[in-house]
């Protein structure tokens, strides 16, 4: 099953790097990861989007806690949750097809950023079905380039994850 | 005052209490070594290659309840102690080696001597630090001893690069940590811990599984209470022998790979297993699908929640220290006034008693001909009454070592369970005997194993180390040889390693006593003739037959109750 564990850790030097290599070392898989500094300069808050059966997720969830840097740790994917991706996508927009394009982008809520006489690149922020959907609507065909964020995630309501 | 980082970098030591620093010196460390020199409360120890010093610094660890410590330069110092590390990570063994650093300056330029030690060594610490202001030594260093030591110990890494040992500040060594990520648990879950006792009070086919973590935190008393209050059976693992008393009427013997027939039956077929500071590992529970075939209830009780449910589902998880968990748990059943049912306990043991009789416990057949080294052990055995400090190397001494030396007290079986580390047994001993002068120190090795440190013979001599080196010399990576005529035909691929040098010459070139020991009669003379010398080193050159096996065995990827119990695989 899909999990997105979520995690505060020292922001020190080489602080990823160990839960990177934990997630090599011992095989898990990461579908995606980000990290970035909070509002407390002195913690990084990371999200990773990860599989596996219940026991290797409860495994990974123990393993985080082991490491010395993180501080805490919560599987969002637990409870109610909110999770957000950020992709900008880069389309080809030429004849009947700019129309189009802008059509679905308005209906998936996306923007678009820049216009070129042969392009559009678009921002959409989603859950990470959302962004695939978008995908998949404007058809592979017309894509020059994406790039996405990875999601992030918070709970919802009293759910917090705090020192 | 003002002091160099090298300076304070010492003076932590002292403040920790650190009796022996195991190094060995080069560029980055210069300044560090400059200040141990002007100093005569920690003591060096000069070692012939850094494998060794980490591996002396383990060894003074597992016998004893302190932190080793060791020394290395950048570059090749840290990558050769590497192993070393890993051994005491597999291991848990608490442990802090410094090592020194190019220049902050110069980091990342591929100076000369540049390894990114955090990073080389990442995966094989507990933790590791890269100190860039001589500031942060005292606190970082405090952090590396107190990470080391609780909780689950491990070894702690920390890199110091050279300008870093050269700049000054004040020193100030802070009375206490914090690590606001860190708070190992201390007692247990007293919820689980009255279920458990319930759990146990029930049972009627029990069995205590202790392991290295029994050692690690001082609980053997605590488990030789809890398992004579309940009349149960107890076995140990490879890491855990001597936790509880090898003599003992409870006791069934190692379990595992070439564990004793009634541990691993006992083990495969209780209906309440409890396992304290034991970690299912795969030499010792071997194929995870086949011991979850029957049955049964299991209690983990361990210090790290990681070890709980990582291989085999647990019913009963109790976090804690071990030490305060069992107390806790013994209180519980004393106050219960309760005891597990007779009957139960009478047909169990029946059980058990006539397992240990189809297995046959460890035996083998001795010959007047050629030295077997099941004899070797024994003779050991009885020479020193069961009370020597006995470090191994690894492959089939190791586990002769294992099942024929009798241990009854903890801390006096060292060796490399977890990695498997051949070379650990020479220089592990070095530690042992520092630690422990006056008592008896054997390493139990093999003529391949012991050319993996032999160079310390040299740092035995130049510290006056007695150690007495058992060398059960079968002429094959004898491990290796077995497997080969079990599982691959008699194939012995690159086995058996020709051209092996004249060991009694070695030891006399180290300006040690080399005896060699050919006849099966001549086996009991030679070593009292060596535990006679109470001052020199001997090494004892065992000619062994080359031909013989461990047994009991379960194979690789079997069941514990599929084990083969002799030749007749
Ligand atoms: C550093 C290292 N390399 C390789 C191995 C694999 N290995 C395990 S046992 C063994 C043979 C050991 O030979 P020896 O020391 O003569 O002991 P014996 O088995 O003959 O008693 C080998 C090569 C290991 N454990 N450690
Ligand atoms: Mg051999």
């Amino acid at each position: 099953m899909r999990h997105i564990i979520s995690l505060l850790m020292e922001n020190e030097a080489g602080a990823l790097s160990r839960v990177a290599g934990l997630f090599s070392a011992r095989g898990y898989n990461i579908e995606s990861l980000t990290v970035a500094p909070t509002e407390d300069a002195s913690l990084s808050r990371m999200t990773i989007v990860t599989s596996g059966s219940d026991a290797v997720i409860e495994q990974i969830t123990k393993q985080l806690n082991k490491l010395i840097d993180v501080v805490s740790v919560m599987d969002l994917s637990e409870g109610e949750h909110i999770e957000r991706e950020l992709m900008l996508v880069k389309v080809r927009a030429e004849g009947d097809a700019r129309d189009e394009v802008k059509r679905l982008t308005d209906i998936f809520r996306g923007r678009i950023l820049d216009v070129s006489e042969h392009t559009y690149t678009i921002e959409l922020t989603g859950s990470c079905v959302k962004l695939d959907s978008f995908i998949d609507a404007i058809g592979r065909e017309l894509i020059l380039e994406t790039v996405r964020t990875g999601a992030s995630g918070i709970g919802r309501g009293n759910r917090i994850l705090s020192l | 005052m003002e002091m160099t980082g090298a300076e304070i970098t010492i003076r932590c030591l002292q403040e920790e209490g650190v009796e022996y620093l195991f190094g060995y010196p080069g560029g980055a460390v210069l300044h560090i070594y400059d200040a141990l020199f002007q100093q005569n409360k920690v003591k060096h120890v000069l070692v012939r290659h850094e494998q060794a010093a980490v591996h002396a610094a383990d060894g003074y660890a597992r016998s004893s309840d302190k932190v080793g410590v060791a020394l290395v330069t950048s570059g090749p110092g840290l990558t050769n102690a590497v192993t070393g590390i890993a051994t005491a990570y597999l291991d848990s063994i608490p442990m802090v080696v410094i090592s020194g650093q190019v220049p902050t300056f110069a980091i990342g330029e591929d100076a000369f001597q540049e390894v990114d030690a955090v990073g080389i060594t990442r995966p094989c610490v507990k933790h590791n630090f890269l100190v860039k202001d001589v500031k942060d030594i005292a606190s970082t260093i405090k952090k590396a001893f107190y990470l080391a030591k609780s909780g689950r110990p491990g070894p702690v890494l920390v890199d110091i690069p050279k300008d870093v040992s050269a700049h000054r500040t004040e020193f100030v060594y802070p009375a206490s940590v914090n690590i606001r990520s860190y708070h190992p648990q201390g007692r247990g879950d007293s919820n689980q811990i009255r279920h458990a006792a319930q759990l146990l009070l029930e049972a009627k086919r029990p069995m205590v599984y202790a392991g290295g973590g029994v050692v690690l935190s001082d609980s053997s008393a605590e488990l030789t209470d809890l398992v004579r209050l309940l009349g149960f059976p107890c076995t140990n693992t490879l890491m855990g022998l001597g936790s509880y008393p090898a003599n003992d009427k409870q006791y069934v013997g190692m379990l595992g790979m070439h564990g004793t027939y009634e541990a691993n039956m006992a083990m495969q077929h209780c209906d309440v297993l409890v396992a304290i500071g034991a970690r299912f590992d795969d030499r010792v529970i071997g194929n995870v699908e086949h011991f979850a075939q029957v049955l049964r209830k299991i209690i983990h009780i361990d210090i790290d929640p990681s070890s709980i449910a990582k291989r085999v589902k647990v019913d009963v998880p109790i976090v804690g220290d071990l030490k305060l968990v069992l107390g806790e748990l013994l209180d519980v059943l004393r106050s219960s006034r309760q005891k597990p049912a007779a009957t139960d306990m009478a047909a169990w043991w029946t059980q058990i008693d006539e397992w240990r009789v189809t297995g046959g416990g460890m035996r083998y057949k001795n010959s007047s001909e050629i030295i077997k080294p099941q004899f070797v052990i024994e003779t050991l055995h009885k020479l020193t009454g069961g009370d020597a400090f006995v470090t191994s190397d690894v492959g089939q001494h190791q586990m002769w070592a294992a099942q024929y030396y009798k241990f009854n007290h903890p801390r006096r079986w060292i060796n490399s369970g977890g990695l498997g580390t051949m070379g650990f047994g020479l220089p592990a001993a070095m530690g042992v005997q520092l630690k422990h002068p006056g008592e008896t120190v054997a390493c139990v090795t093999g003529e391949g194993s012991i050319q993996m440190n032999i160079q310390e013979l040299s740092t035995c001599k130049q510290y006056h180390l007695p150690i007495k080196v058992l060398s059960l010399n079968n002429g094959y990576l004898g491990m290796v040889r077995q497997w080969q005529e079990f599982f691959h035909g008699n194939r012995f691929s690159e086995s058996y390693m020709d051209a092996l040098p004249d060991f009694v010459k070695v030891a006399e070139a180290y300006g040690h006593i080399g005896l060699r020991i050919d006849k099966p009669s001549d086996v009991e003379p030679a070593m009292k003739e060596a535990f006679s010398r109470k001052n020199d080193l001997v090494f004892m050159d065992f000619r062994t037959d080359p031909t013989e096996n461990v047994f009991p065995m379960v194979p690789g990827g079997k069941g514990l109750s599929e084990v083969v119990l002799s030749e007749d695989l």
